[in-house]
């Protein structure tokens, strides 16, 4: 196209960065592309933007596409939060009969491939007599996090509305986060990670880690990309049981996308607890014990695909012969 | 340069060593390029493919590149200790053997940080080390500490040089014209003038004294790696001291390994003695126990406490199904052995202590490696994954040929390094009227070989 041959590759790069930028402006727009030749016939006005490297760019608006997934703040805001925000999960393992719908959501959310999971469902057997329940678990978001502690280059970092997130253009992959983090979040990239050909070209951020890259950790990010937008989290929201509550702490709601709670309320009716206090890692995910269930254990293992059952299999065996 | 009587008979005696490079040592020299290469290979493998060529997953996300990285690191302490600690103390048997030591400390420094630098996922990013450093890391203070060792530790050796490379200069070998001139560069001017023997002196006993407190800093260091991480098998306070004194351990046992393969190839009994054997298998002797006071201690809490999390740990080291008969192996071969073959007269004769030293160093490898491994192949939460290699960690031949890679390079630049130096420091025996080693030995009894 007679266009293209006009931008050079510089430029070209550089719009693709700043369309991330463009998202609010152009979301009118509705193309799900962001590919630079879709077709727009003139060159209409100019637009200015900020890039993430803080600089102020012109591009021509007909360059401007919606994005899914772009993150709409520099990668400095995305280090510093969102103000006066402090967010907080609250897990009802009560109702939890892993549906697996969360991990669905989250695989498909963050383009992950299958079996790499930011979240995860265990079945957790406390003890020989305990009955077994299962136990979803995101990154903790922990407010002393073992993890940031060892980072030696600032890529994994705490911000001021609790999140731990990872720049994974600065990461080294020297996975000392990996052996420090006693909850086994992250995940690292053994191989390239295959992103899909529509998210390739975006600039990467900590608030969405997209694209992967391969050769550094990443981890579940309580998705503040969505939360600027004032979404929960797709796990919160694919979850059919209303598992998840998501909120922020200084407001003290959570809210499960059916009905909204007050969290200190919640927490104290419900004795929640948070998992290994005793680590001292201050979790920002809160429990709330399995007790009353919705669902009998069975319920979660019955219909799974025989490699999924695999993984429990031990659990549940061991439970049966008790009850034997 | 003027040389007495006993410096020439040494000189003499090594000159063809410098002086030529021999069709042996080109054979060794291409034997250990071949596994640098196929090391080379896997490296391309590891970079192009991603680690996922390895058997590092992530719940063991480090493995046998950690544990090499310890080792290396661990058997760079035959310097600090020989140069270091007896170089403070006078201890004057030291002098035909500080060399060897010195060079292992140089040679190690540099290949056990690579290991560590295989672990790294983008290696095209170690600039960020420097550029956006975070002093809280423990990684950080590594860099650091491992930079300034490696600083101090070429230094000495240079300082111990010094005198030598002015002797060959002045000595007219027969060799090319690059080498002289580098022998000539390096002895910067050195001609033995009153100030300049003071110059060294004084810089070689503040690098003594320097050295030491820069070696216990770079072991506790690393091992805080692992103790500052909540971990069972890894957070626990004695692992600074305990690593220092492992590090110590291997160092001098590598040291033994040294100087028999130097004292055969060479033909260098008379100034490696069998005294020099005892001596240090006294010190390895001594040195085992207290290691072995450390490991006891360590596995003794945690066992007796049986916490939980640390129980899983220490079942899979005590269960011969899982790691058990390594870690037995580790501490007999690492702890029983050298200790035994230097009590007994009958087996404290340099073949054995050097046999005990090839399996104690063997050992304390392995050692390492139980500490990375079984570790991290314990989570606290249930791993509940159906990829085998992601539960169980098995090191693949990438990391294998990395491992042999470094061994050969450490091998490569020995030879070499002993092609450009000679073993045994020529300048050392200055001033004395026999070499320093008999000298001191002559009111030992019988066991000595003279001279």
């Amino acid at each position: 196209m007679k266009q293209e041959e006009e931008i050079n590759d510089k430029s070209r790069r550089d719009f693709l960065k700043t369309a991330a930028l463009a998202t609010i402006a152009t979301a009118a727009c509705g193309s799900l592309t962001c590919s630079c030749s879709s077709k727009k016939a003139a060159v209409s006005e100019k637009v200015k933007l900020l890039s993430p490297d803080g600089e102020i760019v012109e591009i021509d608006s007909a360059y401007l596409n919606y994005q899914e997934h772009m993150a709409i703040v520099s990668k400095l805001e995305a280090r510093q939060g969102i103000a006066g925000k402090k967010f907080v999960m609250v897990v009802d393992l009560s109702r939890c009969k892993n549906a697996r719908k969360c991990v669905a959501a989250c695989q498909k959310w963050h383009y992950r491939p299958e079996e790499t999971e930011w979240l995860t469902v265990k079945l957790m057997k406390d003890s020989d007599e305990a009955a077994p329940y299962w136990f979803p678990k995101q990154c903790f978001h922990c407010d002393n996090p073992p993890c940031v502690k060892v980072c030696p280059v600032n890529a994994t970092f705490k911000r001021q509305d609790g999140l731990v997130l990872i720049d994974n253009d600065r990461c080294i992959g020297c996975k000392f986060c990996m052996a420090a983090c006693p909850y086994s979040t992250r995940v690292f990239n053994w191989s390239d990670p295959h992103t899909p050909y529509d998210v390739t070209g975006i600039a990467s951020n900590p608030e969405t880690n997209i694209p992967a890259r391969v050769g550094t950790v990443e981890k579940c990010d309580f998705c503040p990309d969505r939360a600027r937008e004032g979404m929960l989290p797709p796990c919160v929201e694919a979850c059919p049981n209303g598992v998840f509550y998501f909120g922020d702490e200084n407001e003290d709601t959570v809210s499960n996308g059916d009905e909204t709670l007050s969290f200190s309320q919640l927490i104290k009716d419900r004795a929640a607890y948070r998992f290994q206090e005793e680590l001292g890692t201050k979790p920002r995910v809160y429990y709330l014990p399995p007790k009353d269930r919705q669902f009998p254990v069975e319920r979660g293992y019955e219909n799974l695909p025989e490699k999924l059952k695999a993984r429990f299999k031990d659990v549940i065996e061991s439970s049966k012969n008790e009850i034997n | 340069m003027e040389l007495n009587k006993y410096q020439q008979e040494i000189f003499d005696k090594q000159r063809p060593v410098i002086e030529t490079f021999g069709a042996k040592t080109w054979r060794w020299t291409i034997f250990f390029l071949f596994w640098i290469l196929l090391g080379g290979y896997a490296l391309y493998l590891q970079i192009a493919k991603g680690h996922k060529v390895t058997g590092m997953r992530d719940n063991v996300v480090w493995g046998l590149y950690i544990a090499n990285f310890i080792f290396f690191i661990g058997i760079s302490y035959a310097g600090a200790v020989i140069s270091g600690i007896l170089h403070i103390l006078k201890v004057e048997w030291r002098k035909p053997i500080i060399r060897i030591a010195e060079m292992i400390t140089v040679i190690s420094t540099i290949i056990g940080p690579v290991f560590i630098l295989l672990c790294v996922g983008r290696l095209d990013r170690l600039h960020h080390l420097f550029l956006y450093p975070r002093l809280q890391s423990p990684i950080t203070w590594d860099v650091f500490a491992i930079g300034t060792y490696f600083a101090g530790s070429v230094i000495f050796l240079y300082l111990a040089l010094i005198k030598d490379f002015a002797i060959y200069r002045d000595a007219k070998l027969n060799i090319p014209k690059w080498k002289q001139k580098m022998y000539k560069i390096l002895a910067i001017g050195y001609r033995g003038t009153h100030g300049q023997k003071r110059h060294i002196r004084i810089s070689t006993n503040l690098m003594a004294i320097m050295i030491i407190p820069l070696a216990i800093i770079v072991h506790s260091v690393l091992s805080w790696i692992f103790g500052m991480t909540l971990r069972p098998g890894w957070h626990s306070t004695i692992f600074g001291p305990y690593f220092v004194l492992a590090a110590i351990y291997s160092g001098t046992g590598v040291l033994i390994m040294a100087m028999w393969v130097y004292r055969k190839m060479y033909n260098l009994k008379s100034y490696i003695t069998d005294k020099h054997f005892v001596y240090l298998g006294y010190i390895m002797m001594v040195l085992g126990a207290g290691y072995g006071y450390f490991t006891f201690s360590e596995y003794l809490t945690d066992w007796f406490a049986s916490e939980k999390w640390n129980s899983e740990v220490i079942e899979k080291l005590f269960n011969p199904a899982k790691y058990g008969w390594w870690f037995l192996f580790a501490n007999v071969a690492g702890i029983i052995l050298p200790i035994f073959i230097v009590a007994f007269p009958k087996t404290r004769k340099p073949v054995w202590i050097t046999i005990a030293s090839f399996f104690m160093v063997i050992a304390l490898w392995v050692k390492r490696y139980l500490i990375i491994v079984p570790t991290l192949e314990s989570p606290l939460l249930p791993m509940q994954d159906t990829r085998m290699e992601y539960v169980k960690y098995t090191a693949t031949w990438v990391e294998w040929a990395l491992t042999l890679a470094g061994v050969a390079t450490f091998f490569l630049f020995y030879t070499l390094l002993s092609k450009f130096v000679t073993i045994i420091p020529i300048s050392e025996f200055a001033g004395k009227d026999q070499p320093v080693v008999t000298a001191r030995d002559i009111s030992e009894e019988n066991e000595i070989v003279p001279a």
